[in-house]
């Protein structure tokens, strides 16, 4: 390579470069190192060592808390994971088939990941509001009774869910699309011949051979459930009203680090300390289940 | 390559460019951080006085969002950045600020106009541990009822004093289809303005000094059976109260589908500005009996602050002394409908001063301003206790232990008690 050209590249990467270091690394490197130290004020005063970890895991009210949090991230992950996901499959399933009018639902499909956060949040909670809300309006049409979907703990989380499923759902749609593309037509014209049912096709030939796909999507879901903020933050606000029914480790984090506008401080330590271990755990985890769904991929 | 060269060129520029909007201000220019961005009009006009009385100071109004603005001020502070005079929270927000050195103290040297100033207003905007002032006091909150006196007169009623009149008021209303109270309990730091106005007949300042003093906790009696009350105007609040936002709340009371609004005198300004046709009133809550005092609940909204880094220190006094003057706190309230804590205020607006009247017959409101400052605040264990016992999840009993063991964690008088 020429050293100009060399240059030249290097000049291009230098401020990528510098951003990611300026702006991802060093806050990581920052809030690893803050995890480590009491607060005085605003500032790192002394070294605690492992205090704040011992706080945000064993003592009280944190360690409830975050085991709340932690378990409605759990329940978030395993329901999109099923759910979201599930669907995202079989309507791409569909839409393989060209159906009348396929190419329009796939557009209807992908829309809402095209639509920010805010703007979904905004109209599910409109949606879901109980003096106001279309669902309520129409259950009502139904004769059914309806229900304050976001203040009810049996139901916020689930409709926080739903509206993810509704934002979302089309991305796994595309991957699984895409994915099921790939396979050959022979492949499916044969199991016919032999007599295979369109659920055998499914289970026996589709979903083998879009394994891919599913260790990228499965991937994905795990992050985003983990690092689910945006939707709940907007739909339920920053204390994951109601009562904790909402809260998930990003709020908690969120709350702990910077603090609410009108009733609570801000703990870098804490927070810190609580970034790490969320950190720690979506690293290892995914590493792990990076590992086991890689054996399951074929090669087409 | 000369074409790189040029590209190059304009990306330094852009860097150059965004660098100097962080700066500070020029001698001669201040700059003034706030939260709050639909002040902008008001404190121009503030600024412009304080320019004319003082030619060659030239102040810049700075707004960010609330929700953002501590991460946002505190960031920029720890990097000698900032405006040269910030709003400044009151009470543990104040403290965290303070304590890291980010607001330089202020004392009756520097700021003689301190002098014009309530002992009480000045302890929300006071260090504990070292005893000094280091903001301006510019606001004090009340916390009481809001009425729309066309509703109430249309339905043919009068606002309620007691707790059996809200009671009868508040069927009454119902029979006509008329929500009684628009308060909801989605937003959760609503819900403890919300207690807060109807517990204060209530507790009274006997119940303070006794929290205070550790002579009582937070499973009284006195505070679980105030909040059994609350549960009681269940049946006077929205169909569906626990999925009513604060926003909705305010909506339904400013539209007249709502009578009443349990709220703080902060809503004043901006109610008037959203329906400046509603015919309003600010009362006391109700007492539990005919003849008992009716305690609001009051607490200071914050202060103005020095950046301890700013260049401009003398011109920043100068600003925070005008801020500190009968004549500004005068056009403030004017201007903004919020109390100046200013001794000697006059307060031309009605309502305004129905509120000042009010603030006579008082108790602080307790979590803002005595268990604000450590982790978990008292507000917090209250707002996410009382949205459990209004989704019917807790019992007042468990709130007041939730609340009482939260704050026994750094509260001694708390952690003698059994």
């Amino acid at each position: 390579m020429r050293p100009g050209r060399a240059l030249w590249i290097g000049v291009l990467l230098a401020p990528a470069l510098a951003t990611m270091l300026l702006f991802v690394v060093w806050p990581l490197l920052g809030a690893f190192a803050d995890a480590f130290y009491s607060f005085r004020g605003l500032a790192p005063d002394r070294f605690a060592g492992l205090t704040n970890f011992q706080d945000v895991l064993f003592a009280e009210p944190w360690r409830s808390t975050a085991l709340q949090a932690l378990r409605h991230n759990l329940v978030v992950f395993a329901t999109l994971l099923v759910a979201q996901n599930g669907l995202a499959f079989l309507i791409a399933f569909a839409l393989l088939h060209a159906l009348p009018l396929h190419r329009l639902h796939r557009v209807i499909v992908f829309l809402p990941v095209l639509l920010s956060a805010v703007i979904v949040g905004a109209l599910w909670k409109l949606l879901l509001h109980p003096l106001f809300g279309a669902v309520n309006a129409a259950l009502a049409l139904l004769g059914i009774e309806g229900r304050p979907w976001l203040g009810d703990a049996q139901t916020a989380l689930g409709s926080i869910m739903l509206a993810n499923g509704w934002h979302w759902a089309g991305f796994p749609a595309l991957l699984f699309l895409a994915a099921m593309q790939r396979i050959p037509r022979e492949v499916f014209e044969a199991a016919r011949m032999d007599g295979a049912g369109a659920f055998m096709i499914l289970r026996q030939i589709v979903w083998p051979l879009v394994a891919q796909a599913t260790t990228i999507i499965f991937t994905l879901t795990f992050i985003g459930s983990f690092n689910w903020f945006e939707l709940p933050y907007l739909m339920a606000g920053l204390a994951g009203s109601p009562g904790g029914a909402t809260d998930v480790l990003g709020l908690f984090f969120y709350r702990t680090a910077f603090g609410s506008v009108s009733s609570g401080l801000q703990d870098f330590g804490h927070g810190s300390a609580l970034a790490v271990l969320m950190f720690v755990f979506l690293a290892a985890s995914s590493a792990v289940a990076l590992r086991f769904l890689r054996r399951r991929e074929i090669e087409i | 390559m000369k074409r790189h060269t040029t590209t190059l060129r304009a990306t330094i520029a852009a860097t150059l460019f965004s660098l100097s909007t962080i700066l500070p201000a020029t001698a001669g220019e201040l700059t003034f951080w706030t939260w709050r961005q639909e002040d902008r009009a008001a404190y121009t006009e503030l600024f412009r006085d304080f320019t004319a009385a003082n030619p060659g100071i030239k102040v810049n109004f700075e707004a960010f969002a609330p929700e953002n603005y501590n991460t946002i001020a505190s960031t920029a502070l720890a990097g000698g950045k900032g405006g040269d005079v910030l709003q400044a929270r009151a009470y543990g927000v104040l403290e965290q600020f303070a304590k890291t050195g980010y607001y330089r103290k202020l004392d009756q040297a520097s700021v003689p106009e301190l002098a014009n100033l309530p002992a009480e207003a000045l302890a929300a905007e006071t260090l504990r541990a070292d005893g000094a002032v280091y903001a301006l006091p510019y606001a004090s909150q009340t916390l009481g009822l809001f009425i729309n006196k066309d509703v109430f007169e249309k339905a043919g009623l009068t606002p309620p004093t007691t707790w059996a009149e809200l009671q009868s008021v508040g069927a009454a209303l119902k029979a006509k289809g008329i929500t009684p109270i628009a308060n909801g309990t989605a937003t959760a730091w609503m819900d403890e303005v919300f207690a807060g106005i109807f517990t204060a007949p209530m507790l009274g300042p006997d119940f303070v000094a006794d929290i205070l003093a550790g002579r009582a906790t937070f499973e009284d009696k006195r505070f679980t059976g105030a909040l059994a009350h609350l549960l009681e105007l269940r049946d006077l609040m929205p169909q569906g109260y626990t999925g009513i936002d604060y926003p909705t709340s305010q909506q339904l009371f400013l539209s007249g589908r709502a009578a009443m609004f349990a709220g703080g005198s902060f809503e004043i300004a901006n109610f008037r500005k959203q329906n400046p046709k509603l015919n309003m009133d600010f009362i006391a809550p109700v007492a539990m009996q005919q003849g008992q005092p009716r305690y609001v609940a009051k607490f200071f909204d914050g202060g103005y602050a020095v950046n301890a880094q700013s260049p401009n220190q003398e011109d920043a006094i100068k600003l925070v002394r005008y801020m500190g003057t009968k004549a500004y706190g005068d056009k403030f309230a004017a201007l903004l409908g919020n109390i100046s804590p200013i001794k000697g205020v006059e307060i031309a607006d009605p309502l305004l001063a129905k509120v000042a009247q009010l603030n006579a017959v008082s108790i602080p409101y307790i979590m803002a301003v005595h268990f604000r400052f450590q982790s978990p605040t008292g507000s917090e264990l209250l707002s996410a206790g009382l949205q459990k016992m209004f989704a019917g999840q807790a019992t007042p009993e468990q709130v007041g232990a939730d609340v009482t063991a939260g704050i026994a964690t750094y509260f001694t008088p708390f952690q003698k008690k059994p």
